[in-house]
């Protein structure tokens, strides 16, 4: 396994309060006969000066190269244990058993049981460590694509520009500006939030082409994206028919939306004269240019009705289901096109509910101070012609209303423009490999559809959540993909109004400035940013059963032409859900691998049955598990010291060889503790926490093939701030374990 | 009360004059009806008022009917009237209009223009209270109460004075009610200097409001 080279340390802290309640000599005994470990030291106050130059003296003047450091959470005093050059674990004796454990002599026995386990774990899993050497591949770009040329794509063009980066902006249109360059104005940005403002597109956009920096591609598309952060070669279709190649280190997707066709409401007039949808109000306000505005007829306009909702928010199924968000905004402003030019014309904005995010209320303030009237309605009927009439039902006075207009506005919703849908594009490639004709040219179409034509092999765009909108950790990292180094910016991520546009495009601008210069470094990024480890598979091993490449949440693996998996380290986050699909389990990481964690649940102690001491083991994720129980000890909630806590990355590494292990060996039960999961999920790894729980959902016959009772493995949602749920969980299952009886299999291990 | 204007005839000429724009009319005549357009119409106080089931229409839904021109309506309703001024609409409303005053302030138009009901109890309380505060410079209670009291006829009255006398006696051994005030009954300082104020107080209003 390890190099001969390689010497092995235990340092065991008894500050914090640990030499009082446990035998600081037993945990040595155990780190020297069982952990097998050469330097075995005890210190008072290891995370200190003196303490840590301990250590430090060691690594540089005894050859030690693995450390065990048994003292408190591994999420705790992370400067102080910081030794870049050496592979570290860290056995949890203050967190993860003195304070949880129940205080009083009557307990020294399972508390000193519990720690002694953590010191053989902790020496378990540093024999398996293999320092990372980091991603040797040279990663050569930061140059950053933006993808689309709107008013999200100029201001993060822009944005990277200003921090000093090169970029190269592809628009598919001949000019900069995107819907801006439809529109009159824009809603205001700033305080007072009064009146509308001239768009400034035109300024940014000859802002953008003049900057030495940016290069920009007007008539062009992205014909192919291929490589991983750092090294994205992009291929650029001119409209001449050349192609151009840019080398970049991430991408800025910001291909925005288009409008929900006015065609698709008959019912509210859609297609009848003098019945327009907001778009078409900018047109015809552009063409007044601040003088009376007047219809395609020529008609100067003295009343206009705003049908707001028009074709959103609509649960029959026919329309689009969600709110777009600025439409109450945009009305709000065109009102005021009117009102500002003759306060005599009437304005009636029939809305059902006025949304206005922001400081929108301002706005929506001034416009009443204007005159404009609101009208809380549901519009049933529009019908268009010389006069136009609406028809609605007015929600606070109950009853139906008509009200006549020369003009009316129907607020339509946004349609992201977010390229291809990839469960759509999977099945068209299939039927068109079979050798259908119409898929073959639905293929075709599809590909003129989408944006980057990425050659993963996942499909050619970034993963939708729905609706056509983006995949993204909504909550926490609502600019990622799910594609490494590409960020999603403007309304093809969520639908939004032009300011809220332009913050996202600098926020996705300085997540890709990040990717890049992470790739650079040979690391992940977030949430494992620092990790300079990536997976590797023993091909030799491999059956090619494309779990890995398919499980992949992040689209990292390919295949080679083999038909094994092509990793791409700069694509990886370094989640571990490949080593937990894999059924082979010839996939791992230098620092996390199906042994680091085996080795541990191997080394417990397993007492016999008729000690009368379960044993459970828990699977915790690090990033939302792990910490709320090292804030259940911080909050000295107790739990059952009959536990053995081993965090993991994501539940979706989780290999089920663990559990089977685990129960084989005589445990008495396993829970798993991972991220909500579904529609609404909190896996900061997005699919890992599904992945686990499909994958553990069928481990039932598996069990009972082994004699066991399927309750004998449970999944758990926690989220970070769930400390005092579960330490409750914990105890509930060890009684439900206890009512159970032993497991059958003690004895066998 | 200064009764020349409420005539059909008002009412009319503000019609013509709005052109049947009932929110402009109820800007420019109304006291604090320029506020009426501001309400974005959340409810909090249709659902913060006392009287709330007893009203045909809640504050939030008169100001709906303003906007939606709905004059006749609006002027006829008995809304207005029954506020009590309690002030529960006004420290709440997240717009900070000035509710109980615009309600007062159309209870006092409509019936200037001679469109509010007829025969409804508070405005007749309210005028007996006005005339009475008028006529003498501060109001004479035992008068007003009797007023009320006989408001719906001689036997009404008496039947209503009786239910009452247990009070009426409480008060007046309390030295709270002098029943000699039904002969004479004192007034302020100066009762001609408190007509001519009023009256040159409603001139300014009238001016101001184009009510003259």
């Amino acid at each position: 396994m390890n190099a001969p080279a390689n010497k092995f340390a235990a340092y065991i802290c008894s500050g914090c309060g640990l030499g009082d309640v446990l035998k600081v000599a037993g945990l040595e005994k155990v780190a020297k006969t069982e952990g097998k470990m050469a330097v075995i030291k005890t210190h008072p106050f290891l995370c200190n000066a003196e303490g840590v130059k301990m250590i430090q003296d060691d690594i540089a003047n005894d050859g030690v190269t693995h450390l065990c450091i048994a003292a408190c959470s591994r999420r705790a005093k992370t400067e102080a244990f910081n030794f870049p050059t050496v592979a570290v674990a860290r056995a949890n004796l203050r967190e993860g058993v003195t304070w949880i454990v129940a205080e009083g002599a009557d307990h020294d026995e399972i508390r000193q049981e519990m720690a002694e386990d953590y010191v053989r774990m902790g020496c378990a899993e540093v024999k398996k460590l293999i320092l990372p050497g980091g991603n040797k591949k040279e990663s050569s770009s930061k140059k950053i694509l933006v993808v689309g040329g709107g008013m999200s794509g100029l201001t993060a063009a822009q944005a990277a520009a200003d921090a000093g980066y090169e970029v190269a902006l592809v628009e598919k249109t001949g000019a900069l500006g995107g819907f801006a360059n439809q529109m009159w104005k824009r809603m205001p940005f700033n305080a007072p939030h009064a009146e509308a403002q001239p768009t400034g597109a035109a300024e940014l956009a000859a802002q953008v082409s003049a900057n030495p920096k940016i290069k920009v591609y007007l008539n062009s598309t992205v014909a192919e994206t291929a490589g991983a952060p750092g090294r994205f070669a992009i291929k650029i279709a001119q409209e001449s028919g050349s192609i151009s190649e840019e080398l970049c280190g991430a991408i800025v997707q910001a291909s925005g939306f288009s409008t929900y066709p006015i065609e698709k409401l008959p019912e509210l007039g859609g297609g009848q004269p003098n019945v327009t949808d907001q778009a078409g109000l900018e047109a015809l306000a552009k063409a007044a240019n601040g003088g009376p505005i007047k219809r395609a007829d020529g008609k100067e306009i003295k009343s206009v009705v705003f049908v707001q909702c028009a074709g959103q928010r609509d649960d029959s199924g026919t329309h689009l289901p969600y709110c777009s968000g600025h439409c109450c905004g945009t009305s709000i402003k065109q009102a005021m096109y009117f009102k500002d030019q003759n306060p005599d014309i009437d304005t009636v904005v029939v809305y059902d509910d006025l949304r206005v995010p922001g400081m929108g209320e301002d706005f929506y303030r001034s416009a009443q101070t204007k005159g404009v009237i609101f009208t809380k309605g549901k519009t049933s009927k529009v019908t268009g012609g010389d006069s136009c009439n609406v028809t609605f039902k007015d929600l606070i006075l109950d009853e139906e209303n008509t009200v006549p207009a020369d003009l009316v506005v129907l607020a339509t919703g946004q349609v992201p423009n977010a390229g291809v849908e990839l469960d759509d594009w999977n099945a068209t490639v299939t039927a068109a490999d079979n050798g259908d004709e119409a898929a073959k040219e639905k293929k075709t179409a599809l590909q003129k559809i989408s944006v980057l034509n990425m050659n993963y092999r996942q499909g050619p765009d970034i993963p939708q959540l729905k609706y056509g909108f983006a995949d993204s950790h909504f909550i926490c990292f609502p600019y990622e993909t799910r594609r490494t180094g590409i960020y999603a910016a403007g309304p093809m991520r969520r639908p939004m109004d032009m300011h809220q546009a332009t913050e996202d495009a600098v926020g996705a601008t300085m997540k890709a400035i990040q990717a890049a210069e992470n790739a650079a470094l040979g690391r992940a990024a977030h949430p494992r940013a620092w990790d300079l480890s990536f997976p590797t598979a023993r091909l030799e091993g491999c059956t090619q059963c494309k779990r890995c490449t398919v499980e992949c949440p992040f689209g990292a693996i390919d295949e080679d032409e083999r038909r094994f998996p092509l990793f791409n380290e700069e694509r990886c986050r370094r989640c571990g859900t490949c080593m937990g699909a894999c059924p082979v389990r010839v996939i791992s990481f230098e620092n996390y691998s199906c042994d680091t964690v085996g080795m541990q649940v191997k080394a417990v102690n397993v007492p016999e049955e008729d000690e009368e001491k379960p044993r459970i083991l828990i699977l915790a994720c690090e990033n939302d598990a792990y910490p709320a129980l090292d804030m259940a000890g911080m909050q000295r909630l107790t739990y059952s010291a009959y536990v053995r806590v081993i965090p993991v990355r994501c539940l979706g590494s989780v290999n089920t060889i663990w559990i089977t292990d685990a129960l084989g060996a005589g445990y008495d039960g396993v829970m798993m503790m991972g991220c909500q999961k579904g529609e609404n999920y909190q896996c900061h790894f997005v699919k890992g926490s599904e992945m686990a729980y499909y994958r553990l959902s069928k481990i039932g016959d598996t069990l009972k093939g082994m004699g066991l009772e399927p309750e004998r493995m449970q999944t758990y949602e926690i989220a970070i701030t769930d400390a005092a749920r579960v330490a409750k969980l914990i105890n509930e299952y060890v009684e439900q374990l206890n009512a159970m009886g032993p497991s059958p299999m003690k004895g066998f291990g | 009360m200064t009764t020349a204007m409420t005539t059909a005839n008002a009412n009319e000429a503000a019609v013509a004059k709005y052109k049947n724009n009932f929110l402009k009319e109820v800007e420019a005549t109304v006291e604090e009806g320029h506020w009426v357009k501001m309400c974005m119409q959340c409810g909090v106080c249709a659902g913060s008022c006392p009287f709330g089931p007893h009203w045909e229409h809640s504050p939030q839904k008169i100001f709906m009917m303003i906007r939606a021109g709905k004059r006749e309506e609006v002027l006829k309703s008995d809304a207005m009237w029954m506020c009590t001024s309690c002030y529960n609409c006004m420290v709440r409303c997240p717009r900070q209009l000035p509710i109980t005053h615009i309600m007062h302030g159309l209870a006092n138009y409509s019936y200037r223009l001679g469109l509010s009901p007829k025969g409804q109890p508070n405005q007749a309380i309210a005028k007996l209270f006005w005339d009475s505060a008028l006529k003498y410079g501060r109001v004479n209670e035992l008068k007003f109460s009797l007023a009320m009291y006989f408001r719906d006829g001689f036997v009404q009255g008496v039947k209503n004075a009786l239910a009452m006398q247990g009070v009426g006696l409480g008060l007046v051994k309390a030295g709270r009610l002098n029943p000699m005030e039904i002969i004479s009954g004192h007034t302020c300082k100066d009762t001609s200097g408190i007509h001519k104020m009023i009256a040159k107080a409603r001139e300014i209003e009238d001016r101001r409001r184009g009510l003259a």
